[in-house]
C-alpha cells in the first residue's frame, strides 16, 4: 500500500510508532509484570533506582516508581484515546454541519465556537473537573470540552471548500440528501487533516490529564504520571527518580505522538511534503 | 533567406525514471529568424512548454537535457555560465507567461516592474518616460495612470499587456511566449496577438509562439512545428501545414479542430421543454456584519424556452453571467426573480424536497473533469448513485452502470477503479455517464469540453451528439467557444454582462449578427480566415 510506503519512509514517524508501541504493550502487560496495586507499599521508601529491589526506585511511603509507570501508561492511553474520540465526534459534527450549512447555521456555529475558544482551556478544565469532583469521567469529559473547537474549525474550513467542488455539486444536481452528501461525498475527502489532528489531540490530552493529576485533580483510584511527578515534587532534591521517570514517559509519549502525527500528515498529504521538480504541464 | 537568431538542435531533455515516456523532448530541432513568428503547436503532455523552458533555462530541476544545443546569437544558452545567461535573459530574450494573473507582483506598482527590467540589466537615465513610450506602445490606456496603479487594478488582457512591455523593455531580438492568451477571452485574446503581431513586425523579433490552439497558429504563425510525445513530427510553412497536412498526427489533429460551420437546424416539436422568464440573480461583492455589500448582477432578466430535442447555445465571454444561468436552472443557484418552468412547472419556488422528482429529469455535466468526480469513490459507485437515490434497487442500478459505460466507449472494467486512473477525456465521459444514467429529458452542459485537448474534444462532441440524437435529449450546452457552439447548437444565445443580448438561428446568428457585440466576438474567432480541411483522418 503506497500510503503505508509513505509512512514508513519517514524515519522520525517510524521512531515514533514503536515509542507508541512499547508504551501499549507496557499499559497491557503491567498486571503480568507487576501483579499488584501500584498503590501498594513495596519495601523502604526513598530507594534510589536499582536498590532494594526497585528498578526505578521507591517514593515516599515505599510504593514502586516502575509499577507506577506501568499502570499509569494505560490511564494516559484511556484518558487520551476516549477524550479525542468524544471531541472528534462532536468537533466532526458541528463543523461539518456549520461548514455545509453557511449563513446564519454556520454563524451561529462559529459564534459558539468562539466562545470556548476565548476561555483558557487549561483554566476551563480546571473548573469542570473540580465542580463535577475528580473521576476518569469527569476528566475526559473536561478534556473533550475543551478540544473541540480546532476540530471544529479545521472541519468547517475543508467542507466550506469541499462544499462548492463539482463532485459536489453533481451529488446535489442528482437529488441526494444533505447528510448523504455530507457522509459519503465530503467526509471522505477530508478526513486527512482530521486524522492528523486527532494524533495531535491525543498528546494534547495526555498532557492535560497530567497537569490535572499533578494539580491533585487527577482521579483518586488510579495511578497516573502527573498524580507521581506532583507527589514527586516536595521532595525532588532528595529523591529526583520520583519526578523523572513519570516525566520521561510523558515525554516520550507526547514526543513520539507529535512525529506519528507528522508523519500522517506527510504520507497523507504527498504534494505539501516537499517533493520538489513537479513537472509543468 | 537570413540566418536564425535562435536555433535549438537535437534537444533531448529527460523525465525522472518512472515516467511514461524515458524522455519529456526528444532530438527537437527548431529555429527562428529575425521577424519570424514559429509556433510550437501540440497537445498537453507534448514537451512544447518544456522546450520552452528549456530555452529560457528555466527547467524544473531533476529533468536533465541529455543532448543538444541551443544556439543564441553564436552562442550555447545550455552551456553557458549562469551570470552569463542572466546578462541575456530579459534583456535579449524576453518571456511572456500563460497566465497575466499571477505573473505580476500583486504588491509592486506597474510602472516600477517595467523599470526593474532596466535596472537589472544595468540601464540608467530617464527611466521613467521609457517606461511610460512602453505602455504607450502596447496600448493600454492612459498610461500616466496605469504606471502608478498596482496589478489588481488591470484586467486579464491589460496584465498581459504589461508582461509584454515587460518582456519588450530592452527591444529583446527573441521573444518566448508560452499560451500568451490562453487564459484571456477570445476579444481580449485577439487583441493580445494582433499586439504581438504589430510589435513583432516593427521591431522584427523573432517570436517563439507556444500554444495548444490551430486558430491562433492560422492567427499569427510564419512558421508551424507541431509536437506529439516530446517529438517534432511535423514542421514548416504555416499555410503549407495548416492547408496540407503531411504527417498523419497533424492530420488527425486539424480534422479536430471545430469546424464552426453551423449545423442545419432541425425541425422541432413545438412543445417546450424549459422556458425561462426573466430570470435575475446577484450577488453581493464585499460587505459585513453592519454593512451591505454593493449587488453585482450575474444575470439579468434572463428570458429563453427550449423546445423538446433542441440544442440551445448559451455563448459569452467571461463574466457574461452564462454558467451562473446554467446553475439557476438546476437550482444550484438560488435565482431571485423570474421564472424556470419545466414542463409547466415553476421550479423556483420549490424546496429541497419538492424539487427532488424534477432532479431525476434535469442532468448536468460539468466542465471540469477533475474535479466533478468524488475521487474517493469507485466509477460504478459513482454512476449508479443517482439511480439509487431516486429508489433503483442497487443490483440493477449496478447493471445500469455497466450499460452507461458502454454507451459512453468506455470497458465495463472501469466499474471498480477510482477516478485517479483515467484521463480526462474518459472522466468526462464517466460525468456523462453518471448525468445519463438517471435517464434525463433536459441535459445542462456547462462548458463540457474545455478543459480538454482538441482531438478528445472532438471525442466528446461526437459522443454527446450521438447520445442526444438516440436519447431525443434537450441540451442547454454553455460554451466561450464559438466554433464548438455552431457545431453543436440548433440556436445561440449571446450573453455579455448577465444579459442575453442575441439569439436566434445558428447560421443566422453566424451569418448575419445583429447585435454589435456578436459581431465583435464573431470578428475574435481567431483564425476565422481560416477554415480546417476537410479530409479523411
Amino acid at each position: 500500500m503506497t500510503f503505508w510506503r509513505r509512512f514508513a519512509r519517514n524515519l522520525g514517524a517510524m521512531a515514533g510508532l514503536a515509542i507508541l508501541v512499547l508504551v501499549a504493550l507496557m499499559a497491557v502487560l503491567a498486571p503480568v509484570i507487576y501483579p499488584f496495586s501500584p498503590w501498594e507499599m513495596r519495601g523502604i521508601p526513598f530507594m534510589p533506582p536499582g536498590e532494594g529491589g526497585f528498578l526505578l526506585g521507591s517514593d515516599s511511603l515505599g510504593r514502586d516508581v516502575a509499577a507506577g509507570i506501568a499502570h499509569g501508561a494505560l490511564v494516559s492511553f484511556l484518558v487520551g484515546g476516549v477524550s479525542t474520540v468524544a471531541a472528534l465526534v462532536l468537533g466532526v459534527t458541528l463543523g461539518a454541519v456549520a461548514g455545509y450549512g453557511g449563513g446564519w447555521v454556520d454563524d451561529a456555529i462559529m459564534r459558539f465556537t468562539e466562545f470556548f475558544q476565548t476561555i483558557p482551556s487549561f483554566v476551563l478544565a480546571v473548573v469542570l473537573v473540580a465542580i463535577f469532583t475528580p473521576s476518569i469521567t469527569s476528566i475526559v469529559v473536561a478534556i473533550a470540552v475543551v478540544s473541540w473547537p480546532p476540530v471544529t474549525r479545521v472541519v468547517r474550513a475543508e467542507f466550506l471548500s469541499l462544499r462548492s467542488r463539482e463532485f459536489v455539486q453533481a451529488a446535489e444536481v442528482l437529488g441526494r440528501g444533505r447528510i448523504a452528501i455530507m457522509v459519503t461525498e465530503i467526509l471522505p475527502n477530508a478526513l486527512s487533516p482530521i486524522i492528523v489532528l486527532a494524533s495531535l489531540m491525543v498528546a494534547t490530552a495526555i498532557l492535560l490529564e497530567s497537569s490535572l493529576s499533578f494539580l491533585g485533580l487527577g482521579d483518586p483510584n488510579l495511578m497516573s504520571w502527573g498524580f507521581m511527578i506532583g507527589s514527586g515534587r516536595s521532595v525532588i532534591r532528595i529523591a529526583w527518580w520520583m519526578s523523572v521517570f513519570p516525566g520521561i514517559a510523558i515525554f516520550l509519549t507526547v514526543l513520539a505522538l507529535n512525529l506519528v502525527g507528522e508523519g500522517l500528515n506527510d504520507a497523507l498529504n504527498p504534494r505539501l511534503a516537499g517533493r520538489r521538480g513537479a513537472l509543468p504541464t | 533567406m537570413s540566418a536564425p537568431i535562435l536555433a535549438v538542435e537535437g534537444l533531448t531533455i529527460g523525465l525522472p525514471a518512472g515516467g511514461d515516456r524515458a524522455n519529456a523532448v526528444e532530438d527537437v530541432s527548431l529555429a527562428v529568424r529575425p521577424g519570424e513568428i514559429v509556433c510550437v503547436v501540440g497537445e498537453s503532455g507534448s514537451g512544447k512548454s518544456m522546450t520552452a523552458a528549456a530555452v529560457m533555462g528555466l527547467l524544473p530541476k531533476g529533468l536533465p537535457v541529455r543532448a543538444g544545443r541551443v544556439l543564441f546569437e553564436g552562442k550555447d544558452l545550455l552551456r553557458l555560465a549562469p551570470e552569463a545567461f542572466r546578462a541575456l535573459r530579459g534583456a535579449r530574450i524576453g518571456m511572456v507567461f500563460q497566465e497575466p494573473m499571477t505573473a505580476l507582483n500583486p504588491l509592486m506598482r506597474v510602472g516600477d516592474q517595467i523599470a526593474e527590467a532596466f535596472r537589472v540589466h544595468g540601464e540608467r537615465g530617464d527611466i521613467r518616460s521609457r517606461v511610460l513610450a512602453l505602455l504607450e506602445d502596447v496600448r493600454l490606456p492612459d498610461p500616466p495612470s496605469i504606471v502608478d496603479a498596482y496589478p489588481f487594478r488591470l484586467s486579464g488582457g491589460q496584465r498581459q499587456r504589461v508582461m509584454i512591455a515587460m518582456a519588450l523593455a530592452l527591444g529583446p531580438s527573441v521573444l518566448i511566449a508560452d499560451e500568451p492568451t490562453t487564459a484571456l477571452d477570445v476579444t481580449t485574446q485577439m487583441q493580445i496577438l494582433r499586439l504581438i503581431r504589430n510589435l513583432q513586425e516593427r521591431r522584427g523579433t523573432g517570436v517563439l509562439f507556444i500554444t495548444h490552439d490551430f486558430g491562433v497558429v492560422a492567427e499569427i504563425a510564419d512558421r508551424v512545428a507541431v509536437m506529439q510525445h516530446g517529438r517534432v513530427v511535423e514542421q514548416g510553412e504555416a499555410g503549407r501545414v495548416l492547408n496540407a497536412p503531411g504527417h498523419p498526427y497533424t492530420r488527425a489533429l486539424i480534422a479536430a479542430v471545430p469546424h464552426g460551420r453551423a449545423r442545419p437546424a432541425e425541425v422541432l416539436s413545438p412543445e417546450p421543454v424549459l422556458e425561462v422568464r426573466n430570470l435575475g440573480k446577484s450577488f453581493r461583492r464585499g460587505g459585513g456584519l453592519f454593512r451591505r455589500g454593493s449587488p453585482v448582477l450575474a444575470v439579468s432578466d434572463a428570458s429563453f424556452a427550449l423546445a423538446k430535442g433542441e440544442t440551445l447555445g448559451v455563448v459569452g465571454e467571461s463574466g457574461s453571467g452564462k454558467s451562473t444561468l446554467a446553475r439557476c436552472v438546476v437550482r444550484l443557484i438560488e435565482p431571485e426573480r423570474g421564472e424556470i418552468a419545466f414542463h409547466g412547472t415553476d421550479l423556483r419556488p420549490l424546496g429541497r424536497a419538492a424539487m427532488r422528482p424534477f432532479r431525476a429529469r434535469i442532468q448536468m455535466v460539468f466542465q471540469d473533469p477533475y474535479a466533478s468526480l468524488n475521487p474517493r469513490r469507485r466509477v460504478g459507485d459513482i454512476i449508479a448513485e443517482g439511480p439509487i437515490t431516486h429508489g433503483m434497487p442497487r443490483a440493477e442500478a449496478v447493471a445500469r452502470a455497466r450499460e452507461l459505460l458502454s454507451l459512453v466507449q468506455l470497458d465495463p472494467g472501469a466499474m471498480d477503479r477510482f477516478p485517479h486512473e483515467f484521463s480526462g477525456g474518459q472522466r468526462q465521459r464517466i460525468g456523462i455517464a453518471r448525468a445519463l444514467a438517471l435517464e434525463p429529458e433536459l441535459l445542462i452542459a456547462d462548458e463540457p469540453v474545455s478543459a480538454l485537448d482538441v482531438s478528445v474534444q472532438a471525442q466528446i462532441l461526437d459522443l454527446l451528439d450521438g447520445i442526444r440524437r438516440r436519447l431525443r435529449l434537450t441540451m442547454l450546452f454553455i460554451t466561450h467557444d464559438l466554433r464548438v457552439a455552431a457545431q453543436v447548437c440548433d440556436r445561440i444565445a449571446v450573453m455579455q454582462r448577465g444579459r442575453i443580448v442575441e439569439m436566434g438561428e445558428t447560421a443566422r446568428v453566424f451569418g448575419a449578427p445583429e447585435h454589435p457585440y456578436t459581431r465583435e466576438l464573431l470578428d475574435a474567432i481567431p483564425g476565422k480566415a481560416w477554415t480546417p480541411p476537410l479530409q479523411a483522418a
